[in-house]
């Protein structure tokens, strides 16, 4: 936020037709007052920013004066037309961060647009909601998710905006959910940008003699990485010889000089300067650098051989840059860079990475800060990090994610064991029918396994039934098969994972799907809950159990409301959920008669 | 099979694997004689190896104490017909039947239980998906596979945990098991396997009529089952077997570290071993039951 406090000259109107009170509209992180100028008035302002709920303006280049309108919890809206755009748009832009800054302290106004939750906070109960203090982000994802999940979005609503769950309960089942979108966030940083800033363009404006070079943090950083003398002498000289801004100034003299090519010029300037010599000479540190880099090259290496590859020198060859060739010259070598001496020491720096990790404002910091990740000139132990390196580095976006190899658990749709429940209808109906077959069964070994080898010789010496099926049997087979899929298809429709609850009218099956959501929902919290050690732990249980029942009597209701031709299914449908309910039902009373039992031995029930 | 050249198998050409239920219990107090039922399976088998050339069959016997492989067409030599009465495809098969039968019946242990004891369909099942396995490593080219269970007897309920293993063996190989029962009631174990693999499961209402449920139902090769309309069965029995006695159990309870299924509490998890907290010893039985999850 830019300032914590702002006062502009305002008109307040109560409506839009009302032409409005002039005064003071003075704002602070917390509230906004309204001070009349005229002191007799009565219209006086004092309002907190979380009693405002958003914030709307005119927009400039319409015919409406500048006007901001603010909506508050009451229904109405504050509005105030200011003298210009510009105040306008300081007092709405104040406005916005003000509100993002309440919103997210106390949590009301942002939760306020997620769902009415605050209702629950206000009401004073004894849930507490330390572990909600929520970022913006991680708020947008969850209402993301209800956006997108109808089904959870109805959870939502049903308990947490009816008070038996808490936001924190509610998505404490769901962690994977909300982990889902972490794997998207960037571990890595930001690396050194691999264009060349040795290129550094001046500006000239074609009239004056005057160059302009631009610079920023970012460029003098990559110019003390890159350039380890310009960097010893920004330490050496600044600022005890001369300013930052001589220094910067002499470094790209330097650099000017470099790019018109004009060595000849370049040796003169240094002679009379011995600073700018500094900045002209080939870098020592580098020399040094490259002395030892050539001694650790693979010993096999031909390095003769390049130096006959080079064919600069000939006509029509060479690399164009800054619009002329950079073809070596022998003479005056020293104030010279080739291209290709600037190129390596590019990728050199890029390779090697940000090391340091500081605030790039202040060039000071940062050159001292470069001094010590300068690493130990130690050879064997920088050859051995470059080996680490090059071994360890891993890409991170391409790398699988780091999780534990795991099976995630397979549930199956809990929907489909309403299938089930009408095979067992049917199952029953078998058994009774199948009960006397079995009692057949009392022949010994020898008798069955006669009888079996018997009925093979028998097929043996008889050959194969001729015909294999009597006609009119094989049109009854076939009549049966075609009305049994028939008949399958105009009730179940194609798909064969459509069951019985598809026969049902559309609004009792949504109803009993979403029914079963819930029991689900309760149950797990409830199951959860045990066993009970706390007073917290004691009410949940208690909400959990009263909303359950709830639910209960709703089944109930829906099984008698049915038709007769499908009360029959629908308690089969019911049975299940109610079966579970009974036994949490059942699993609380005895544990509260047990710790009712104990209460009498401590006083709180709780030890 | 040597014979045929590995670019010939189109996507119609079936390799079957048929589980045939010979258990002697059952035969004897089944309404459908074992000779007029291989009757009907024999034409069928005969009829699916008309249908193309390069089709394949396996039959494996499923008895009371053992299982085998009892006939493979790709190891039979002599197409022709032994002596004008059938095919020498069933000569041989019920030639090997006998064997097979013999040999069980040496197998058999004294003491036949109450009521009519199951065969053993999770042995055969592991033998057919066995021979898959080796079909699929013996290069890229290969028949589409599939398993019939031609099954009578009831569900033996100490089978399940092997027979589900087989159940999700083939559902990871994309291998339908299809299923026609003609035993009394409904099998469960066949109406899950056939549900989870994507396989038929039927049990036809007229017996004498069993060729043409086979030929109408069982016979079309796997890519033209994509364009036809086959029977779907209305419900599935997921119920599950207790680990402990072995019983059919509509709630139970379930280990939760292993999810092993037991029919009463009981301290510690036989499968893996996690002994159950206190809380739960005291909370009365039946409060801790909770529906079994299907499979």
């Amino acid at each position: 936020m830019s300032s914590r406090e702002v006062i502009k000259r305002a008109k307040y109107k109560i409506s839009v037709k009302d032409p409005g009170t002039p005064g003071v509209l003075k704002m602070n992180e917390n509230k906004l007052l309204f001070r009349p100028s005229d002191p007799t008035s009565a219209t006086k302002l004092d309002v907190e920013f979380r009693h405002i709920k958003g914030h709307k303006h005119t927009k400039e280049g319409s015919n409406k004066p500048p006007w901001l309108n603010l909506p508050h919890d009451q229904g109405g809206s504050y509005i105030f037309e200011f003298e210009s755009f510009s105040d306008l748009h300081i007092c709405r832009e104040f406005v916005g961060n003000a509100l993002a800054k309440s919103g997210e302290a106390a949590k009301a106004a942002s939760v306020a647009k997620v769902s009415p939750a605050t209702k629950v906070a206000s009401e004073g109960s004894a849930v507490t909601h330390l572990d909600e203090q929520l970022s913006t982000t991680e708020m947008e994802l969850r209402m993301k998710l209800l956006r997108e999940n109808s089904e959870l979005q109805k959870l939502h609503k049903q308990f947490v905006i009816g008070g038996v769950l808490t936001e924190s309960e509610f998505w404490a089942t769901r962690k994977k959910l909300l982990d889902g979108d972490n794997y998207r966030k960037l571990k890595q940083r930001v690396g050194f940008k691999n264009s060349m800033i040795l290129d550094t363009k001046p500006m000239t404006d074609g009239r004056t003699n005057k160059v302009t070079f631009s610079l920023t943090p970012e460029i003098k950083y990559q110019i003390f990485v890159l350039k380890p003398a310009v960097h010893q002498a920004f330490l050496n000289f600044v600022p005890s010889k001369m300013t930052e801004k001589d220094f910067w100034s002499k470094y790209f003299r330097a650099e000017y000089l470099h790019s018109t090519k004009n060595a000849v010029a370049a040796a003169a300037e240094a002679a009379e300067d011995e600073e700018l010599a500094m900045f002209l000479k080939d870098d020592d540190i580098l020399a040094r650098e490259a002395r030892q880099k050539i001694r650790r090259v693979d010993p096999t290496l031909d390095m003769e051989a390049d130096q006959g590859d080079d064919y600069t020198h000939l006509p029509d060859h060479g690399i164009f840059r800054d619009g002329s060739k950079d073809i070596s010259e022998s003479q005056q070598e020293h104030y010279k860079r080739t291209l290709s001496q600037d190129l390596n020491r590019q990728g050199a720096v890029v390779l090697e990475g940000r090391a340091v990790d500081v605030d790039l404002e202040d060039p000071r910091i940062v050159a001292q800060a470069l001094v010590r990740s300068r690493p130990e000139t130690n050879e064997n132990a920088s050859q051995e990090r470059l080996e680490r390196i090059s071994r360890m580095t891993e890409i991170e976006d391409l790398q699988a994610p780091h999780d534990h190899p795991f099976a995630p658990l397979c549930i199956k749709d809990p929907r489909e064991y309403f299938d089930a429940q009408q095979a067992n209808a049917l199952r029953s109906l078998d058994d009774t029918r199948a009960g006397t077959e079995q009692m057949k069964c009392n022949l010994t070994n020898e008798e069955v396994y006669g009888s079996l080898r018997k009925s093979i010789s028998e097929i043996k010496t008889r050959g194969l039934n001729d015909p294999i099926v009597k006609p009119e049997v094989a049109l009854m087979v076939f009549n049966g098969l075609t009305q049994n899929i028939s008949s399958n298809k105009y009730q179940l429709g194609k798909n064969p994972q459509e069951s019985i609850l598809d026969r049902l009218p559309n609004t009792t099956k949504e109803e009993l799907l979403h029914h079963w959501m819930s029991i689900q929902e309760l149950l797990r919290h409830f199951w959860s809950s045990y066993p009970i050690t706390t007073t917290y732990l004691n009410t949940k249980v208690t909400r959990l159990k009263d909303a359950m029942s709830q639910i209960y009597r709703q089944l109930e209701d829906i099984k008698a409301s049915m038709q007769s031709d499908f009360r029959h299914q629908v308690s089969l449908l019911v049975r299940p959920m109610h079966q579970a309910l009974d036994a949490a039902f059942q699993h609380y009373d005895a544990d509260l008669q047990k710790r009712s039992a104990r209460t009498g031995e401590t006083p709180n029930g709780y030890s | 099979m040597n014979s045929v050249a590995p670019k010939l198998y189109a996507d119609d050409v079936s390799l079957v694997m048929v589980v045939l239920d010979t258990n002697p219990f059952f035969w004897t107090t089944s309404s459908l004689p074992f000779s007029k039922f291989l009757s009907h399976v024999l034409s069928f088998l005969n009829s699916i190896m008309l249908l193309n050339q390069f089709n394949q069959v396996v039959v494996i016997a499923t008895g009371y104490n053992s299982c085998d492989y009892i006939y493979d067409s790709s190891l039979a030599t002599d197409h022709g017909s032994e002596n004008g009465k059938m095919p020498a495809l069933c000569s041989n098969l019920l030639q090997k039947l006998e064997e097979f039968v013999i040999r069980d019946q040496q197998l058999r242990k004294d003491g036949s239980g109450e009521g009519l004891p199951s065969s053993l369909v999770s042995g055969s099942l592991s033998m057919a998906l066995c021979y898959i396995q080796k079909v699929f490593r013996s290069g890229p080219l290969h028949p589409q596979p599939r398993i019939l269970c031609l099954q009578g007897s009831p569900d033996g309920p100490e089978q399940y945990v092997a027979i589900m293993n087989a159940i999700f063996s083939a559902q990871r190989l994309m291998v339908p098991i299809d299923s026609c029962y003609i035993g009394s009631n409904n099998s469960a174990f066949l109406q899950q396997a056939s549900y989870i693999t994507g396989g038929v499961y039927l049990k036809p209402q007229q017996l004498d009529g069993l060729f043409q449920y086979l030929s109408t139902v069982f016979a079309t090769d796997l890519h033209s089952r994509r364009f036809l309309q086959l029977p779907k069965s209305v419900g599935v029995d997921f119920r599950a077997s207790c680990f402990c006695h072995k019983k059919t159990i509509d709630m139970g309870y379930v280990c939760s570290v292993c999810l092993s299924i037991f029919c009463k509490h009981h301290k510690k998890c036989s499968t893996c071993g996690s002994v159950f907290g206190q809380a739960q010893a005291d909370a009365s039985g039946s409060s801790r039951k909770r529906k079994i999850s299907e499979t």
